[in-house]
């Protein structure tokens, strides 16, 4: 079993309108790993992980082919929710967004209780889980009623990721989830990644290769949008195959 | 695009290639005093030696400051860590020509135990392994590297020769062991140069390829133990 993928992309292709953004994508995430996606801006990195839980499709205009199956099954199936998709496949953004009106505590319970859950005693269990797997508990246990954006944005971020892993998703998506963030920020959430990859499967874009580097097992290496390589981590920044790959994680594009 | 660090990696290279160039010279300079019977040759290595030691730690820290400071990648980063390794050998290399010198200035001060036929092609292949494997640093020549490492049989037969007959001649001449020790000490010394030279060529091939060599058998050799 542990040699299947979790998630397995195969000829995926994207476009904006008329513009293909994505050219015959084929890769494979292992369950309980954490795989980074680098490239140069425009390389199609975020266009590609937002295929992987149907957010492209919410851009007008915005088509794709191709199949990505979570647990062997194509999640742009016919008889496919996006929104149930979006539950399983959970994602993080650039910039730390709490929900401004809702509380700490309620930015984390949000999920659940748009999927109908009541009960408090779940909802304050799923709420300390939640924050405690994002390594924010300690900090916030104290004020868990003050609003979301009254904490410091490193703590904003761990909240969006407690968020997120709240509703128990299998894949997290992180789109260059501390280019905003001091450095003591980004060491606590790349510390909380090598937990978190124990329960969620992570694919994280990155502009930062020492990051990618630090927290990934396998990394992709996306151009003009095409996955010119992947490969284990190690082995991409150390001997990569690619002549493009080596240009440009030493920097030499230009 | 140049990069800054493109600059930064130049200056290391040339660094490692003054230190060559000193360990080329010192042991040009232990040979020669050797088969020029020439003291005063054997005295200058270890001055040569001195300089040796201070490129040793001077690419150290440049190579220290590179990693901290760059965070180098790939090639970069191969090729950061072959040079701090070559530092390693051309270090004990200097040291390697000081102790030729060394047992050739006792040896001078003795009489000579026999005609030198086989030391002086040991030295030839010596140096020329040493050549080659810095110029493969400086081109970036793969097949050079691979040379190098081919040559590093014959430097070790041409030493088990010369054991075998330094030994010969002391069996029926005991008042000359002094002197065989000498002779044995430096083919010991230059066996030891060729297979610094051989862990240069080794890291070259590893900045260039990726590919870590070391320790692999080789065609060349096997094809030598079975002859």
């Amino acid at each position: 079993m542990q040699d299947l993928p979790l998630l397995k992309v195969v000829d995926l292709k994207a476009w904006f309108g008329k513009s293909q953004a994505l050219k015959d994508i084929n890769l494979q995430v292992r369950e309980g790993t954490v795989m980074a996606i680098i490239g140069p801006s425009g390389c199609g990195k975020s266009t590609f992980i937002r295929c992987l839980n149907r957010l492209h499709e919410e851009v007008p205009e915005a088509t794709s082919s191709g199949q990505v199956l979570l647990e062997g099954k194509d999640i742009h199936g016919h008889d496919v929710d996006p929104v149930a998709i979006r539950r399983k496949v959970g994602m993080v953004f650039q910039k730390p967004n709490p929900f401004p009106s809702l509380s700490v505590y309620e930015n984390v319970a949000v999920g659940l209780k748009l999927a109908g859950v009541r009960n408090s005693s779940i909802l304050d269990e799923t709420v300390e889980r939640s924050l405690s797997l994002a390594a924010l508990w300690d900090e916030v246990k104290d004020k868990l009623h003050s609003p979301g954006t009254s904490l410091s944005g490193g703590q904003q971020q761990r909240l969006c990721i407690a968020r997120a892993l709240a509703v128990e998703p299998t894949v997290l998506l992180m789109d260059e989830p501390t280019s905003a963030l001091d450095p003591i920020s980004t060491a606590k959430i790349e510390e909380l990644l090598a937990e978190l990859k124990k329960t969620v499967t992570i694919v994280i874009v990155t502009h930062n290769m020492q990051q990618a580097a630090r927290v990934s097992d396998q990394t992709a290496f996306f151009l003009l949008g095409e996955l010119v390589e992947v490969g284990e981590t190690s082995k991409v920044f150390t001997t990569p195959k690619d002549h493009r790959t080596e240009r440009y994680i030493t920097g030499r594009f230009g | 695009m140049e990069r800054h660090f493109d600059h930064a990696l130049g200056e290391l290279r040339e660094k490692l290639l003054t230190m060559g160039g000193l360990v080329e010279k010192a042991i040009e300079l232990a040979t020669h005093a050797l088969q020029t019977r020439d003291l005063a040759k054997a005295g200058q290595v270890q001055e040569i030696e001195k300089k040796v030691n201070e490129s040793h730690i001077s690419v150290d820290d440049t190579c220290l400051k590179l990693l901290a400071l760059q965070q180098p990648l790939a090639a970069d980063l191969r090729l950061i860590v072959a040079v701090i390794k070559m530092n390693t050998d051309l270090e004990r290399m200097g040291d390697q020509a000081v102790n030729i010198a060394h047992n050739t200035s006792r040896y001078l001060k003795g009489e000579p135990l026999k005609p030198l036929v086989d030391l002086p092609v040991m030295f030839n292949e010596v140096r020329f392994m040493v050549r080659e494997a810095l110029d493969s640093f400086v081109k970036r020549d793969e097949k050079l590297a691979r040379d190098v490492l081919n040559r590093d049989d014959r430097v070790d037969s041409l030493k088990n020769k010369i054991f075998r007959d330094v030994i010969e001649h002391v069996k029926t001449r005991p008042e000359c062991v002094e002197q065989g020790l000498n002779l044995i000490l430096i083919a010991r010394n230059l066996e030891r140069l060729g297979d610094h030279a051989t862990n240069i060529a080794e890291d070259v091939i590893f900045a260039i390829t990726g590919e870590d060599v070391r320790h692999s058998a080789r065609p060349e050799a096997i094809k030598h133990a079975l002859s």
